[in-house]
C-alpha cells in the first residue's frame, strides 16, 4: 500500500509538472509583446527601455530558463498579475475560490443525497415506470446545456413565481449563507446536471452488485430486503461513486463556470469568463493551473479511496 | 445502459436468410448482426428518426423556407410568433425558424467533424501507446493525463481567446481538446489486443508495427471506437454551444444554436421567450437522440461480442 501511494503521488507530481509546461506554452503563444503591453505603445520609440525591461524580467533569456524562472515564481505562490484588475492572481484566487467552493460543495452534496437513493430505487424497480421516468429525466438534464437550465429556472422561479432571486449573492462567503434565497437557483442548476450523471452510475453500480453472491448469501441467512439493500448493496455500490466523485471534479468546475456566468455569481468561473472576454491571460492561466491541480489531487484521492474502501483491491 | 435493450426475455432471432435472398452459405458479418440488435432497440429507432428529421430540417429546410439571415432588419425586431414568422424574430430582426436551420447546420457540422477528427486522433494515439507499451506508453499517457486535468471548457476557452477561430479552426480546437478520453479507451483495448495470437502470428511473419496498429489493433477496437465517437458528437455539440453562449464561438453573421441562445438570453427577461426555447429544445433533442443511438450501439456491439 505504501509503495502504491508513493508511486501514485510521484505520478501525480509528474502530471502537474506537464500541466505547467502546457500552460507555459500557452502563455508564450499569446500574441503581442509583453514589454510593449506594459510600457505602452510609445516604448517602440525607445529600444533602450524595451531592452532594459526584457533583461529585468528575463524575457531575453532562452525559453527554458524563462520556464524555470516562471516555475520558481509559481512554487512561491506567485501565479502572475492581472493588469486589467490591477491585482495579483493569487489574491484574486483568495477572494473567488471560497465562493466557488461554496457553490460546488453545496450542489455536490445535494446531488449525492438525491442521486444515491434514486439510483438505488431505479435499480430495484428496473424496467418499471419509476426507472423509465428517472432515466428519461437524467437523459434530459444531461442533454440540456447548463445555461439553458439556469435561464429556464430563473424565468420560472424568479421572474414568474418570485420565490428566489435571479442573481447570486454578490458579497463574501458569509453573504452566501445569509442570502440563501439568492444562492438556491445557482446551486440547484449545478446540482441537476450532477444528479443526472451520478444517478446513472449509481443505478448501474447497484445492478452490478445485486446479482453478486454475497447478496444471495445475505438473503439466504434471512436478512430483510431493507437490510440487504441498505447495508450490503448500497455500501458496495458507493465504491464506484467515490471514484466518480474524484474524477468528476473537472466536469463540475466547467459546470460551475457556466452556472456562475448565468447568475453573475462572483466566483472563480465567472472571473475566468470575464478574463476570457478581456483577454486577461495571467488570470486564465493561473486558474487553469489551480483547477488542474484540484483535478489531479481529486483523482489521486479517488484512487486511494478506492483502495481503502474495497479490501479486494490490492496494489502490488 | 438504456433499460430496454431489445425485447427483454425474447430469444435472439436465429440468423436466417430473408426469402428471395442469396443462399445463406456465407455467414453474415458481425457488423450486420450488430445492426440487427441495434434496430431491435426502440429508443435507438427513436434516436435515428429524431436525428434524421433534424438533419433534413436544417439542411433541406432552407430550400423551401427562404429567409434573410445576413442583413439586420431592425423594423422586424422582437416580433412574437405569428403569420410570416412562425417562431417570431430576434433582436436583429432575423426570422427564428430560418435561423434555427442555418444555426443547426453549423452546430451539426462542427459537432460531427470535431468528433471524427478527435476520434481519429485519439484512436491513433491510444493504439500506438498501447501497442508499444513501456516508456513510449508512459510518456504518451502522462501527456494525456495532464491535458485531462484541465477541464475541456477551460482549455478550449483559453485557446479560442488566444486564437479567435473560424468555423474550420473551431473544429480543430474542439477536436484537439476532446480526443483524450478516446485515447485512454483505445489504449486499454490495444493493451489486450497486442498479445492476441493473430497479432503475434503477424509479427512472427515479419509484419511491421504500422501494420499491427492500422490493420489489426484499430479495426478490432472498432466497436469501442464507434460507440465513443457517437458520444463525442454529442459532447462536441454541447461544447460549441457553451463556447458560443460565452461569446467565443462562431462569429456573426454566422451563428450556431449556442449563439442563438446567447443573443436570446439578453432579451428573454423582457418576455421574449421565443428567442431561447426553439434553440434550447433543438439542442436537447439532438443530444438526447445521439445518446440514445450511442447507448444502443454499445448494447449492439456488446451483444455482437458475446455471440462471437
Amino acid at each position: 500500500m505504501i509503495g502504491f501511494l508513493i508511486r501514485r503521488i510521484l505520478q501525480a507530481a509528474i502530471v502537474v509538472l506537464i500541466v505547467t509546461v502546457i500552460t507555459f506554452i500557452l502563455l508564450r503563444s499569446i500574441p503581442g509583446n509583453v514589454a510593449v503591453a506594459i510600457l505602452g505603445p510609445s516604448a517602440y520609440r525607445n529600444p533602450a527601455a524595451l531592452a532594459q525591461f526584457n533583461s529585468e524580467y528575463g524575457f531575453n533569456k532562452p525559453w527554458f530558463s524563462q520556464y524555470l524562472l516562471w516555475l520558481g515564481h509559481l512554487l512561491q505562490g506567485n501565479l502572475g498579475f492581472s493588469w486589467t484588475l490591477d491585482q495579483s492572481v493569487a489574491s484574486l484566487l483568495g477572494q473567488r475560490l471560497p465562493k466557488t467552493i461554496i457553490l460546488v460543495g453545496f450542489s455536490t452534496i445535494i446531488a449525492l443525497i438525491i442521486a444515491i437513493p434514486i439510483g438505488l430505487w431505479q435499480a430495484v424497480r428496473r424496467n418499471r415506470a419509476v426507472d423509465y421516468t428517472f432515466t428519461g429525466l437524467s437523459f434530459l438534464f444531461y442533454a440540456a446545456p447548463t445555461f439553458f437550465v439556469g435561464t429556464v429556472l430563473i424565468l420560472v422561479f424568479s421572474v414568474r413565481l418570485g420565490w428566489f432571486g435571479p442573481e447570486a449573492p454578490q458579497g463574501g462567503v458569509v453573504n452566501d449563507l445569509t442570502d440563501w434565497r439568492d444562492l438556491t437557483l445557482p446551486v440547484v442548476t449545478l446540482a441537476l446536471v450532477t444528479i443526472a450523471l451520478f444517478s446513472r452510475y449509481m443505478r448501474s453500480a447497484v445492478l452490478d452488485n445485486i446479482t453478486e453472491d454475497y447478496v444471495r448469501t445475505a438473503r439466504a441467512k434471512g436478512a430483510s430486503q431493507r437490510r440487504v439493500l441498505w447495508r450490503h448493496v448500497m455500501r458496495n455500490s458507493l465504491i464506484p461513486i467515490a471514484t466518480l466523485l474524484g474524477l468528476s471534479i473537472p466536469g463540475i468546475f466547467a459546470g460551475a463556470l457556466i452556472t456562475e456566468s448565468v447568475f453573475n455569481y462572483p466566483g472563480m468561473g465567472y472571473l475566468f469568463y470575464q478574463s476570457a472576454q478581456k483577454q486577461d491571460y495571467p488570470v486564465m492561466l493561473g486558474f487553469v493551473i489551480v483547477v488542474a491541480i484540484a483535478t489531479v489531487v481529486g483523482s489521486l484521492l479517488a484512487d486511494i479511496a478506492y483502495a481503502v474502501l474495497d479490501p479486494r483491491v490490492r496494489y502490488a | 445502459m438504456t433499460a430496454a435493450a431489445g425485447t427483454p426475455g425474447a430469444p435472439p432471432a436465429p440468423p436466417q436468410a430473408a426469402p428471395g435472398a442469396l443462399p445463406a452459405s456465407k455467414p453474415r458479418s458481425m457488423f450486420v448482426r450488430g445492426l440487427e440488435v441495434f434496430f431491435e432497440n426502440k429508443l435507438a429507432i427513436a434516436g435515428v428518426v429524431i436525428l434524421v428529421a433534424i438533419v433534413i430540417f436544417c439542411f433541406i429546410g432552407p430550400f423551401f423556407y427562404h429567409t434573410d439571415q445576413i442583413h439586420v432588419n431592425l423594423a422586424n425586431e422582437d416580433l412574437p410568433p405569428g403569420p410570416g414568422n412562425p417562431l417570431g424574430t430576434d433582436a436583429n430582426g432575423y426570422d427564428i425558424l430560418g435561423r434555427l436551420m442555418v444555426a443547426g447546420q453549423i452546430s451539426l457540422e462542427v459537432g460531427l467533424a470535431a468528433a471524427i477528427l478527435a476520434t481519429v486522433l485519439g484512436t491513433l494515439w491510444g493504439a500506438i501507446a498501447g501497442y508499444f507499451g513501456g516508456v513510449t506508453d508512459a510518456i504518451m499517457m502522462r501527456l494525456v493525463d495532464a491535458l485531462l486535468a484541465i477541464p475541456t471548457l477551460f482549455l478550449a476557452l483559453v485557446v479560442v481567446s488566444i486564437f479567435p477561430p473560424t468555423e474550420g479552426e473551431l473544429i480543430i480546437v474542439i477536436a484537439l481538446t476532446s480526443w483524450l478520453t478516446t485515447s485512454r479507451l483505445i489504449r486499454g483495448e490495444a493493451l489486450s489486443l497486442r498479445v492476441r495470437d493473430y497479432v503475434q502470428a503477424m509479427r512472427v511473419m515479419g509484419g511491421g508495427s504500422a501494420r499491427a496498429v492500422f490493420r489489426h489493433i484499430a479495426p478490432n477496437a472498432i466497436g469501442t471506437i464507434i460507440v465513443n465517437a457517437t458520444f463525442q458528437v454529442a459532447d462536441a455539440i454541447l461544447l460549441v454551444v457553451a463556447l458560443s453562449y460565452l461569446g467565443l464561438g462562431i462569429r456573426p453573421p454566422q451563428t450556431d444554436w449556442g449563439g442563438m441562445l446567447n443573443s436570446g438570453i439578453n432579451s428573454v427577461y423582457d418576455g421574449y421567450w421565443w428567442q431561447i426555447f426553439p434553440a434550447g429544445i433543438a439542442i436537447i433533442l439532438v443530444v438526447i437522440a445521439i445518446n440514445f443511438i450511442g447507448d444502443a450501439l454499445r448494447d449492439a456491439f456488446e451483444v455482437r461480442l458475446q455471440r462471437r
